[in-house]
Order: C-alpha cells, then sequence, then structure tokens
C-alpha cells in the first residue's frame, strides 16, 4: 500500500505513520459513528496520508464536501469539518450548523479539524457569528509534509509563491519550518544547512530558533540526512518555464498531474475487445495514479520523452517473451511456476498497455508542428538567442490569440532570460497582450513584475550569459537516450536549481560566489550541533543524503534531474526533495495571475 | 572542640537532641507573636504574620498583614482590609492561604500581591468558620474547616478545587477540643477526638477508632500531631499522658507521662526520617519538652512566646528574637563527634588534625583505620556528617578530613565529594541572612533543586539563581534560560518603565539565549495591558505565529510555581490594537513592525477592504492604490462606477509615475465608452470584450469601416490586425471580401498565414490562390498544406533543399504520388552525390 515510500534511501513510511496516528487519534477523541465534511483542496493530499479503509475503521461512515446549504441527513453521532483555516470556508461551516435542524434527536456532535493549523482569525470568525460554541473539538493536524513518493515531500500550498514573493506573508514558510522540525524529530538534526534567497534565509532562521525554543527533549536520533538545501524559487525562476521534456514532466504538462493522480482521456483506454469495437466508448476521463510503486513507471518517469520509445518496445518483447514461456513449460513444476508468475506478469502487462497510449496521446502533442515551434522559442532564449528584441513567434500567438498562459510564460521566459527586457519591449509586448486578452490583466502583469519574472532592464547589464556560462545551463551535445548530464530534462537546458544543489555537492558554492552573487537574496551556511554520540562516521563509498527544499515550487523535471544526480555512479550524494508545492509553468503562472470576473452590467 | 557536643541532649540511650540559632530575629517586633496569627511554610519558607493589635483599642486601626523571611527581613506588607481572618497557611508552591471567617479563601503570592481567592461553600457564609486547617499531601495543597454546624468541609487540592463536606459526627454538641487531617493510602480523612472518644470522618461515613494500648487512665484527648509526612500520630490526654503510635492506629510506639495536665499550646513531631527515636516537641507558655521512648525527656526553658514549625528532619523554633532549629543528631554526626567515640569517621578528622599539626600521631590514627579496613567508610562518614552541619568551619573541616584520607586511597569515586562540596556551597549561600532559607541537607535533597531555583526566582532573586545554574553547570534550558524567561516576564510587569526601555533591557539581557520563547513574554506583555510592548517583543523572528494561529503548547516543561503563558500571536495583539488605539497612531505603530504589517495587510485584504487603502495610503503607494481601484472597478454593478474607479486609478498610476499603467487605463476607459456606444447602436453585448474581440466581432458582423476605426484609433500593431482580420473574414467565411484585403496592400505577415487560416477552415479552393503569393522559403510548407504535392516537390526541387524533399516525400502515398515520390528520390539523389 506504501510500499514506494521505504523503497528510497530514507524511509518516509515512519513519516506517514506519525501522520495516520495523529489522525486515529483525534478520530477516537470524537466517539461514536460520524461523518467527514470535506474542504474539498484537502481530499488529494488526505488520500496520500490515509485511504478510506483507516478512516472506515475508525467509525467514519460518510463523507461529504464541504458546501453552504443544509448537511445531508446521516445517521451519525458526530460531524466532523476536516478543513483549511479560510474565512471563506468558515462562513460556509456556520451556514451549515445553522441550518442544522435542533428538533432532530439525537442530536449530532460538532467538531473541527483546522489543518495544518488551528487560526485564532478563524475561531474568532466563528465567535462572531455565534457558533464556536457548537464544536466540541477544535483541533489542528499538522499535515505539513506529506510524503509523495519514496524521496518526494510536498506541502502541496498552492499559494505559497505568491504569498511569500507578492504579498510577503511568510505563514507557508513558517508551515515548512515547522515541517521540517517534525521531520527532525522523526530522523534525526540534520547537520549541515545552506541556503540561497531571502525566504531560505527565513527558513533557517525560524528553524534555529525554534530548536532553541523547544529543545525539550535532545534529539537522540541518529541523522538520516547530512545536509539541507533550502533554495527560494526565486533564485531560479527560469526552469519552470519552460516546457518539461521527462515523460512524467510531459505528462504534467499536458495533462496535470494532482496529489500523484493523472485523469487522461478516454478513448485511448478502451478495452480492445473484438466484436464490440467502439460501440460504448467510456465517457469518464480515464485515472490514473503514478508514482514508483509501478516498476515500469519508476523506470521511465525521469527519462527524456524521446528515450521512453524504446524502453516500451523492449518491455513489450520481454513481456511478450515470457508470455510465450507458456508453450515450453513441458513439466508439471515448470507449469507450476509459470502459473506463479502469472499475476506479475498480468500486472506488467496492463501497466505497459496504459504507459503506452499514454506515451501515444504525449507523442500526437509533441509532433504538432506548433509544439515544436514553441520549443524552438525556448531554446533559443535559454540558449542566449535573440533575448533583446521582440519574438515573432510570440507576436504571431498573441495576433492568433493563444492561450495566455501560454504567451506569459514565453515572454516571461525571455525576460528571465535576457535579465529583464528592454523597456520598449516590454511595453509592447504588454500593450499587445492588454489589447487582445483585456486590460483586466493590467493586474497579472503587475503581479509578475513584482515576483520578478517580467522586468525592464535596469542598469543594462545582461547577466544571464555568465550565469549561463559558468553554471553551464546549456549543454549543445545533450544525449537524450543516455544522458550524462542533467541537461538530457530539458533537451539541452540544464535547471539552475539543480545545477546549484549539484555544485553545492562538488567542488562547493566556494567555486561560484561570483555567480551565487548575481542571483537574487543571501547564501549562507549553518551548523546544528550534534551531541558527540551521534556524529557520523562515514563508512568508505556510502553517500551522503540531501535534502532539498524547494521554497515556492519544483517541476518534475528538476525531481528527475535531481533524482539522475543520485544514481550517478561518481555522485556521492543521494537527493531527497521537499516543496512547497509541485508545479508546472502553467500552474505556477495560474497562481500568480490575479482573477477578475466582471460583474455582469 | 571538646564543646562540640555541649549542646547535645540525650533521649534515651542512643539518641541526641541539639538546639541551634539558625538567625537572631531582627523584625522588631513590638507585639508578643502569641497576639498574632502565624504561619511558616515548610521547607524554611517565609513566615506570614497578621497583627492582631488586641491593645489597640481604636477601632478604625487595620492589622497589617506581613511578610517575613526566615531571618526576619520584610519582604512585604500590606494592610488586611478584608473580613475576620481564622487561619493563615501556606501551599506548596509558597502562595499564602488566608482562609476568613465567611469561607473565602484569599490566595496572596510572596510579595502580599493579591492572586486569586476561591470559596469553601455556600453553607459557610451563615454558619461562619470556627477552625481551619491548611494541610499538604501528595495530591497538593489542602484546606480543611470546621464551620458552626460543627460540619468538616474540605478540598484536597486547591489548584483543582473540589469541595468534600464530610459526614455529620453524631453527638457533636460543641466544636472538639482537637483534631487533625490524616492522609492515608491517597484518601484524606479528618480525625477528631470527643472527649475520651476518637471518630474518624471520611467521605461517607463517621466510625469510632481507639488508639491500641492506651492506659485506661489516660482521660480524655486534649491535643493531637500528625507528623510531617502523615504517618505518625501523637496525642495528648488530660492526665498529662502523651500516646505515640501510627496514624493508622494500629501500633503504638510509646507512651510518656510529661506530668503537665494543661494542654501544651503546641505540639508537632520532631523526627528525623529513617530514625529509630520517635519524639514528639510540646511547648506551653514558658516550657519546651522533647518526649519519646524514653523514661526521661528533655526540657527546655522558653524565655519568650514561641512558634513550633514542623520540618521534614525536625522543628524550627520561632520567638521575637531568635530562630532556632530542633532536631535529633544525624547518625554520621554522632560517629564522628560522640564523645571518646572510634568510628573511623572520628579517627580520621583526628588524624587530620594531628596531621595539620605536623604530629606523628596522625599516622597511628590513619594507621588504626586502615588496619581495619575502614578508610571507604571514614571517608564517608566524613562527608555525609559535613552535610549535617551548618557552621561552614565544622563542614570544612570535616571535608578537609574527607579529602585527606581519599588521598591514601585508590580509586575512590570522586562524585559524592564533589556533590558535597557544591551543595553546602548552595546551601550557605541560600542561609545566608539576606535570602533567608535555612534549609537542611535532607530538605534540600527531598525538594530538589529544580524547585529550589523555581523558589528563589519567586522570591526574584534572578542573579542568585542564576549564579547557582553556571555554578552547578546546569543545561541552559533547565536553568539559566528558564529564570531569564522568567525574569523578562516580570520586567514587563514594571510598569514604571517605558516599553522601549523594556524591549531593550530584556533583548539585551536575553539575546539568542537557547529556550526562551519570546511569546510567552510577548504574552505576559500583553496580559498586562501592553499590547505594544508585546508587538516588539514579537519582532524576533520565529515568535510570531504568523498564520493567526495558535501554536501548540511548548514542549518546554514550565515551574510548577508559574502558571504556563499561552503564547499570543502577533494577530491577537495587532487587533487588539486596532480596537484600542485610534487610527493614525495604530498605522503608525504598524510602520515600524514588518510582520506585523504584512499580517494586517493580509487581513485587510480579505475582510477590510477600504482600510487597505488607507494603508497604501499612508505609505504613498500609488501602485498598490491604483491596483486597488481597478480591483474595485471590476466589482460595480454598473458601467459608470467602473469608469470612475478606472479614471481614479489612472490618477494613481500617474502618481506613481506608472505612465505604462495609466496609458493603458486611458485606452481602457475610451474602449468602454467606445462599446458602450456600439452596445446601443448594435444592439449586441460589446462591453467587456478586449479590444481584439470587439474588433473581431465587428469583422464577424460586417462592420469593416468601424473595425478599421479601431484598428487606427487604437493603434494596433498592422501585423496583429492582419492576422485578426483574416482569422475573422474565415470564420465569416467571407472570402471575398479576404482576397481583396489581401490585395490592398502588401501583407505585413506575408500570404502563408492566408493559406493556413484558409485550410484551417477546409477551404483548400481558396487556400491554393494564396500559395504561389508565398515567398520560396516558404512555398514547400503552403504547397503541402495545400495538398499540391506536385508544386510542393517542384519548390523543394528548385530550391535544392534535402529537408523540405523530405517532408513532401513523407506525404507521398505510393498508390497516388508514385510519379511525385520518383522524381524526388532522383533529385534528392543527385543532391547527395555532388
Amino acid at each position: 500500500m506504501a510500499a514506494h515510500l521505504s523503497s528510497g534511501r530514507v524511509n518516509l513510511t515512519a513519516l506517514r505513520e506519525a501522520g495516520r496516528r495523529e489522525l486515529r487519534e483525534f478520530l477516537d477523541k470524537c466517539a461514536g459513528s460520524k461523518a467527514i465534511v470535506w474542504d474539498e483542496y484537502l481530499t488529494g493530499p488526505f488520500g496520500l496520508i490515509a485511504q478510506y479503509s483507516l478512516l472506515k475503521e475508525h467509525e467514519v461512515e460518510k463523507m461529504f464536501t464541504l458546501k453552504p446549504g443544509r448537511l445531508p441527513p446521516a445517521d451519525v453521532k458526530n460531524i466532523i469539518f476536516f478543513v483549511r483555516p479560510k474565512l471563506e470556508l468558515m462562513d460556509i461551516i456556520t451556514d451549515n450548523v445553522l441550518r442544522e435542524d435542533r428538533g432532530r434527536s439525537p442530536q449530532r456532535d460538532f467538531h473541527i479539524l483546522f489543518v495544518p493549523r488551528r487560526s485564532l482569525l478563524c475561531e474568532q470568525w466563528l465567535k462572531e457569528q455565534g457558533v464556536l460554541g457548537s464544536f466540541i473539538h477544535r483541533e489542528q493536524y499538522s499535515l505539513d509534509l506529506i510524503p509523495f513518493d519514496g524521496d518526494l515531500l510536498s506541502m502541496e500550498s498552492e499559494s505559497a509563491f505568491k504569498e511569500c514573493y507578492l504579498e510577503s506573508d511568510q505563514t507557508s514558510l513558517y508551515h515548512a519550518a515547522k515541517g521540517l522540525m517534525t521531520l527532525q524529530a522523526l530522523y534525526g538534526t540534520i547537520p549541515q544547512i545552506f541556503g540561497k534567497g531571502d525566504c531560505a534565509r527565513h527558513v533557517a532562521n525560524m528553524m534555529i530558533r525554534m530548536k532553541r525554543e523547544f529543545p525539550g527533549s535532545q534529539n537522540s536520533i541518529f541523522p538520516v540526512f547530512d545536509t539541507l538545501l533550502l533554495l527560494d524559487r526565486n533564485v531560479d525562476l527560469l526552469t519552470p518555464l519552460a516546457t518539461q521534456l521527462t515523460y512524467e514532466g510531459l505528462i504534467d504538462e499536458i495533462y496535470g498531474i494532482q496529489n500523484t493522480y493523472v485523469k487522461l482521456p478516454p478513448e485511448k483506454f478502451a478495452p480492445k475487445k473484438q466484436g464490440e469495437g467502439g460501440k460504448d466508448l467510456p465517457t469518464e476521463p480515464k485515472k490514473l495514479q503514478l508514482n514508483s510503486a509501478e516498476e515500469l513507471y519508476a523506470e521511465i518517469r525521469d527519462k527524456n520523452f524521446n528515450a521512453v520509445g524504446s524502453v516500451l518496445s523492449k518491455k513489450a518483447k520481454i513481456i511478450s517473451a515470457a508470455f510465450e514461456e507458456r508453450h515450453h513449460a513441458k513439466t508439471v513444476g515448470e507449469i507450476k511456476q509459470f502459473v506463479s508468475q502469472l499475476p506479475h506478469m498480468q500486472a506488467a502487462r496492463s501497466s505497459l498497455a496504459n504507459h503506452t497510449s499514454i506515451a501515444e496521446l504525449i507523442k500526437d502533442i509533441t509532433t504538432s508542428e506548433d509544439f515544436f515551434d514553441n520549443l524552438t522559442v525556448e531554446q533559443e532564449f535559454m540558449s542566449g538567442i535573440d533575448t533583446d528584441k521582440v519574438n515573432n513567434y510570440i507576436e504571431d500567438c498573441i495576433a492568433q490569440k493563444h492561450p495566455l498562459i501560454k504567451i506569459l510564460r514565453l515572454v516571461c521566459l525571455q525576460s528571465v532570460c535576457n535579465s529583464g527586457l528592454k523597456q520598449k519591449v516590454l511595453d509592447h509586448y504588454k500593450r499587445e497582450i492588454l489589447q487582445t486578452y483585456g486590460y483586466e490583466h493590467i493586474l497579472t502583469l503587475n503581479n509578475l513584475e513584482k515576483a520578478g519574472l517580467l522586468k525592464a532592464q535596469t542598469g543594462g547589464r545582461n547577466n544571464y550569459p555568465t550565469i549561463r556560462k559558468t553554471l553551464r545551463l546549456w549543454m549543445d551535445d545533450v544525449n537524450e537516450q543516455n544522458p550524462n548530464d542533467i541537461s538530457y530534462v530539458y533537451s539541452g537546458y540544464a535547471p539552475l536549481s539543480v545545477r546549484l544543489a549539484q555544485l553545492l555537492a562538488r567542488p562547493g558554492w566556494r567555486s561560484i560566489e561570483e555567480v551565487l552573487k548575481m542571483l537574487p537574496g543571501p547564501h549562507f551556511e549553518e551548523r546544528q550541533q550534534l551531541p558527540t554520540g551521534l556524529q557520523k562516521k562515514r563508512q568508505q563509498g556510502e553517500n551522503r543524503v540531501t535534502l532539498v527544499f524547494f521554497l515556492g515550487g519544483v517541476t518534475y523535471a528538476e525531481i528527475a534531474a535531481l533524482r539522475f544526480l543520485s544514481q550517478m555512479e561518481d555522485g556521492g550524494t543521494e537527493y531527497i526533495i521537499a516543496t512547497t508545492k509541485l508545479i508546472n509553468g502553467t500552474t505556477w503562472i495560474k497562481s500568480l495571475m490575479e482573477k477578475l470576473e466582471p460583474a455582469p452590467f | 572542640m571538646d564543646c562540640y557536643t555541649a549542646n547535645w541532649n540525650p533521649l534515651g540511650e542512643e539518641t541526641f537532641y541539639r538546639k541551634l540559632e539558625l538567625y537572631s530575629m531582627e523584625w522588631g517586633l513590638r507585639e508578643d507573636l502569641r497576639d498574632c496569627v502565624v504561619a511558616a511554610a515548610p521547607y524554611g519558607g517565609p513566615i506570614a504574620l497578621l497583627r492582631n493589635s488586641r491593645r489597640d483599642k481604636t477601632p478604625s486601626a487595620r492589622p497589617l498583614l506581613e511578610i517575613y523571611s526566615a531571618s526576619g527581613l520584610l519582604l512585604a506588607s500590606v494592610p488586611w482590609k478584608s473580613g475576620r481572618l481564622v487561619h493563615l497557611g501556606w501551599t506548596a508552591g509558597e502562595d499564602l492561604l488566608c482562609i476568613q471567617e465567611d469561607g473565602t479563601v484569599l490566595v496572596y503570592n510572596l510579595f502580599c500581591e493579591f492572586k486569586r481567592h476561591f470559596s469553601m461553600g455556600n453553607e459557610v457564609l451563615q454558619n461562619h468558620v470556627l477552625e481551619a486547617q491548611v494541610f499538604h499531601t501528595e495530591f497538593g495543597t489542602g484546606v480543611a474547616i470546621l464551620t458552626g454546624a460543627l460540619r468538616f468541609s474540605l478540598a484536597t487540592n486547591i489548584d483543582d478545587l473540589k469541595l468534600r463536606r464530610l459526614p455529620e459526627v453524631p453527638g457533636l454538641q460543641k466544636p472538639p477540643p482537637c483534631w487533625a487531617v490524616l492522609s492515608q493510602d491517597r484518601v484524606t480523612v479528618v480525625l477528631l477526638a470527643v472527649g475520651q472518644e476518637l471518630f474518624l470522618l471520611d467521605n461517607t461515613s463517621c466510625s469510632v477508632v481507639s488508639p491500641p494500648g492506651l492506659s485506661p487512665s489516660a482521660g480524655p484527648f486534649l491535643h493531637m500531631a500528625v507528623s510531617f509526612t502523615h504517618r505518625h500520630l501523637a496525642l495528648f490526654c488530660d492526665s498529662g499522658t502523651v500516646w505515640m503510635g501510627t496514624a493508622s492506629l494500629k501500633e503504638k510506639f510509646c507512651e510518656f507521662n510529661t506530668g503537665i495536665r494543661s494542654p501544651p499550646k503546641q505540639m508537632v513531631w520532631c523526627t528525623r526520617p529513617r530514625s529509630r527515636q520517635r519524639a514528639v516537641v510540646l511547648a506551653w507558655e514558658r516550657q519546651l519538652m522533647v518526649v519519646g521512648n524514653s523514661s526521661e525527656c528533655i526540657r527546655f526553658v522558653l524565655d519568650e512566646d514561641s512558634h513550633l514549625v514542623p520540618e521534614l528532619d525536625g522543628v524550627r523554633i520561632l520567638s521575637r528574637s531568635s530562630h532556632e532549629f530542633l532536631h535529633e543528631i544525624p547518625e554520621a554526626s554522632q560517629e564522628i563527634f560522640r564523645i571518646a567515640s572510634m568510628a573511623p569517621g572520628a579517627l580520621l578528622l583526628e588524624a587530620q588534625k594531628e596531621y595539620e599539626k605536623e604530629s606523628q600521631k596522625a599516622d597511628e590514627y590513619l594507621r588504626e583505620i586502615r588496619e581495619q579496613q575502614l578508610l571507604p567508610e571514614a571517608v564517608g562518614q566524613c562527608i555525609e556528617a559535613a552535610g549535617y552541619e551548618h557552621e561552614p568551619e565544622t563542614q570544612k573541616s570535616l571535608l578537609r578530613a574527607a579529602s585527606f584520607g581519599k588521598c591514601f586511597l585508590d580509586r575512590f569515586p570522586p562524585e559524592g565529594f564533589v556533590r558535597m562540596c557544591q551543595d553546602l556551597r548552595v546551601l550557605n549561600a541560600i542561609r545566608d541572612y539576606q535570602i533567608g532559607i535555612p534549609l537542611t541537607f535532607t530538605q534540600y535533597k527531598q525538594l530538589t533543586i529544580e524547585v529550589l531555583l523555581d523558589r528563589l526566582v519567586l522570591r526574584r532573586l534572578y542573579p542568585l539563581a542564576i549564579r547557582i545554574c553556571e555554578f552547578l553547570r546546569l543545561p541552559e534550558i533547565q536553568g539559566v534560560s528558564r529564570i531569564l524567561a522568567h525574569w523578562a516576564c516580570y520586567k514587563v510587569q514594571q510598569k514604571d518603565k517605558s516599553d522601549e526601555e523594556v524591549a531593550q533591557a530584556i533583548n539585551q539581557k536575553l539575546g539568542d539565549t537557547a529556550g526562551i520563547s519570546y511569546s510567552d513574554i510577548a504574552t505576559r506583555a500583553y496580559d498586562c495591558g501592553r499590547a505594544e510592548l508585546a508587538i516588539k517583543m514579537q519582532k524576533k523572528p520565529t515568535t510570531n505565529y504568523p498564520n493567526l494561529s495558535v501554536p501548540p503548547n511548548p514542549t518546554v516543561p514550565v515551574p510548577v510555581p508559574v502558571p504556563v503563558p499561552v503564547p499570543v500571536p502577533v494577530y491577537t495583539v495587532v487587533l487588539h490594537l486596532k480596537n484600542e488605539l485610534n487610527r493614525g497612531s495604530f498605522f503608525m505603530t504598524l510602520q515600524n513592525q514588518p510582520v506585523a504589517l504584512s499580517l494586517y495587510r493580509q487581513f485587510c485584504r480579505h475582510q477590510e477592504r477600504e482600510t487597505l487603502k488607507d494603508l497604501y495610503n499612508q505609505d504613498d503607494n500609488h501602485q498598490e492604490l491604483g491596483n486597488l481601484h481597478v480591483q474595485g472597478g471590476y466589482s460595480q454593478q454598473r458601467i459608470e462606477g467602473r469608469v470612475a474607479a478606472l479614471q481614479n486609478a489612472l490618477d494613481e498610476f500617474y502618481k506613481a509615475k506608472n505612465d505604462f499603467a495609466a496609458k493603458a487605463t486611458e485606452e481602457q476607459i475610451k474602449l468602454l465608452r467606445l462599446q458602450r456606444h456600439l452596445q446601443e447602436e448594435l444592439d449586441k453585448p460589446y462591453l467587456d470584450l478586449s479590444l481584439h474581440d470587439t474588433v473581431h466581432t465587428l469583422i464577424l458582423d460586417g462592420h469593416h469601416k468601424r473595425a478599421e476605426q479601431l484598428y487606427r484609433d487604437f493603434r494596433i500593431p498592422d501585423k496583429r490586425y492582419w492576422w485578426l482580420k483574416i482569422n475573422a473574414l474565415a470564420t465569416r467565411g467571407d472570402w471575398e471580401e479576404m482576397e481583396k484585403f489581401s490585395k490592398s496592400k502588401k501583407s505585413p505577415i506575408g500570404y502563408l498565414p492566408f493559406v493556413e487560416v484558409a485550410v484551417k477552415h477546409h477551404n483548400r479552393y481558396e487556400a491554393k490562390k494564396y500559395a504561389p503569393r508565398v515567398p520560396p522559403e516558404q512555398r514547400v510548407k503552403a504547397f503541402v498544406l495545400v495538398g499540391d504535392l506536385e508544386q510542393a516537390a517542384e519548390a523543394a526541387i528548385e530550391r535544392k533543399n534535402e529537408a523540405e524533399m523530405s517532408l513532401v516525400l513523407a506525404r507521398c502515398s505510393a498508390a497516388t504520388d508514385g510519379a511525385v515520390a520518383e522524381k524526388l528520390n532522383r533529385a534528392r539523389a543527385q543532391l547527395l552525390k555532388k
């Protein structure tokens, strides 16, 4: 069920277990049968911690989605609201509670579980509405870091980047620091902390302070992590803007992966039975879970998409060869052995069928002319070609009113790759966008400028070429099939963030001081003292474990690049990745857009 | 040294008692102690005194409640303004309980500061409290009262008040001469005497009990005493007999006839833990008597009125001029100091003294001990005995002897010696009369260092507490930083200091000391109504709990005597301030607190948009103000409202020197007006379409002139206009107009888009018209698009471009385009040859 979490170097099942324990304890506090009313956003993340079966064991009989109006009838003793501390949600809850039929018997008890923190403001709000007293238990469930895979943790906090960089609201950083404290409580104090960026500095400060303030019990767990690297997303604004070219990255770019699940158009997945071809095509989108528990997916997820086809065809041959075996099985023993392998083989075959279908779907898109043109422009920008003038392709796309997010991604990419655009160029783009898509987007543009994604060049110096050359961000001779460098994930561009992690491990940041100074925010190093008994004596050939925390989001391609570094034979470092949110350029830009819906006149 | 045992008084064969002076009291009492209600806290605690100046006949004069340290220094005093006081007592946490006649119990701290009050039940209001006792059990501090209705009520723990009314005692006509609270097997009961009978009152019943082996001639009970540990009980009878036994009344230790028939003023136990002798001290007006399991007793004459304070290992005797301690000599001291003792410790002490005199006798003594192989015991005895001595000189000589003896031992573990030296240093420091905590070694060990530190903190002796922590090298969390945190909490309550001063003093002293939660301190400040100071305190990074959240309980254990503060998040303070201060000064306060400010902004964004405007106004943040107006405009129901809001935004953008935004907004207003005009005229929704969509719709509807007008008015770039127009025309299917348009002038976007757009709308016929006009480098693509492979092939061959040839080839199907494919293949082969 959660085997994929323990497959990596660090056994993340412990974290999941801790989460489950806390949940069970809360559920048991409310004795008797219960119904859960969900803040819909939370169902995904919770699914990664506990399935319905766990809830059922603790007498959860019904589940509803939080919406205004009267609560659906359910013959249960307790109604529990699982919500984020947001005032909008409090209004809905108030409505639910006020409409509850007081006359019904037996009365239902109300409880509220805030995820991840109780909020004074929310409780105050409920109090003003006169319903605070209706809740018997008001607790918090500190779901900070959720294990997504054997080497991946996410806080799934959608608006973290926006809050930190646009609204200077550091709540999510506080949660990140809390999450790191929990992690350290389970996996030992992390002796070394490196970081780059203002938010990173802030999180490190909070961690150190929290350690001082609540040292309660001296942590006596042998440290699993050697190093923590905190990276601000705004140190590397470029990477998420580019189109990811790994298998998993493309699935995310095209269909969007949410809490490890993806929804795909059903046509390709129609059961192929002879005779009734095409009669009743399924209309529900096909929902698949994607994680390393699936052997085939674990193998291909991080490959460049161009290398996926050959793997799939090789697999197909192996599997059909395996099925052929049965003809050679002569003795009863051989047949028995074959039969015992059958379930595994069948699973492998259906997994192969699924991924072949997905690959076909993606291929249709990647071979389209538009995808190709878009990619060409991106790559031109990243390799530093013609970044300082108005780009024809972008102009044409605007003129044809291509999706706004695509345009914004390209314009921002150009701006970042040129350390800001010339005022004239910038104004031209902005004007084109406003005239084509509507003037209300002036706020979105303003947000992008505040976040530094879009800016006018000041001082006239373009640092990007220096950064690109020093950090070797553009590799011309990229090998997509058998990569020798992380640049394969973007077919040429090596993600800056991952390059920083790589250079930190070897030869250390001292070698790139100059470039670090060009990137925004301070870089720093902190050490957390360990009791002498816990200091590690490294065995020969034993890899170091580094936790890389992306504050403001990380893309699947960056994860793939870090996994690639973990697997390098002479790498010497294994990476575990944590982030505030798994993002791609589209979801990221979307989170920064101001949604203005004009009232109809 | 000869006189060392001079103050030893034997009781029976084995045991000796001594009375030594702790302090000479300088409290300058004018009255006799008998005129006061006195209560002294155990473990060398403070003394509370209510001067009940009976002689003062003026009714207006209020009695004075005073609290002294054990050495007689006045800690605080306050005139007693409440009702008649029945009893004074101390809690385990050194709070003073004042039990009033009406059943109200007032709780004060060491400094006579009122903390809280609680009541012993409504029933008492009418009946009054006749007598009361404060007692200590494993549950905490309890209070028992006897009411005017001759009923007992008690609460076993005043911090978790649960009143229990005990059942009636049958036949009780007048208050019993004596009663006591016993704690047996975690049950608290009351034992009372009525004449010659003893009653045991528990929760539900009242039973008669009798002490075993009491001589029949003893007569009615007049007084009783329970030992410090609740294990022993002593009864004083009318005949002058004292009966001593276990509190369970199952076993008798001994009986002694004092020969004095009047009841003693006080009777308390005076026993060391684990001692064989169990003795009771009785005090009459001018006489003190120690009785135990012996036919003899020890008598002392009392010069003054005295008050006995039972302790774990002895009795403290308070009087107007002195403060004495009466206790049994511990075994180790006895062994060493008893006259003519040959115990190893005694010999070692002698040996060391001779050694100092440079006499060879030292060797003789030492040899004697070593021959019996008793040197380790000797050292041990000396160390132990040092602990029981009050005089530093004696302590030193014993420790010196121990250290001397240690030299002749291999591998004698040093910890005991070191620990004793440290403990004595601490004890001597706190026994100093200025501190005035006369703890004995036994009491100190029972109390533990943590509690001792808390008591120092309670007495606000922060520097001494810190010095002790440093001296004992306690971990910072338990020691120094905890004390500093308490200090800071105290500091913020000093209202005479300005916020700035306090904040600075605290920041300076605390710095980055580990384990201090600034938010606890901030809470304290907030509780004292110093919200601004609270904000100042929370400036430290993590102590603010940004998301308006209630943080989990701090895991640091906070010492019992000081209540655990709940951290106040910045939000509470901010919202509080908002209600308290006027706007201007509230904003000014926020200006200097970036964290609080950004949180408040966040709050306003959700709750109070208008306030947000004011905030930005104060900052002169015109850009944000402009944005706010834009946002506001979109929630307007009427177009005039939107235009007005945009006009405001426009002004702000100009002020912000954001010319681009200003121009764009101007354009937007222009567009909106135009759209309204169009909407009225053409009766079709135009409002809120983008400029692009407006033009598009106009063309779709065939209003080419108007579209043209917009194109010029809004200076739409040519390229975009052309794209826009051909797309719209194709959607409309107006191919004629499109052709006309294509010929109107040279296309700024070339002619490939014409082909593409036509193909997209499935009109290959139209598309073919434009293909030849496409420039050579795009021509192949154009022909492929329209499906004319032959032409495409020709174009490719003409351009001698291999990639293009392959592109065309890929489109060729063997069945229909055989000829074309052949031609291409040939051309390609030729090309490759070169």
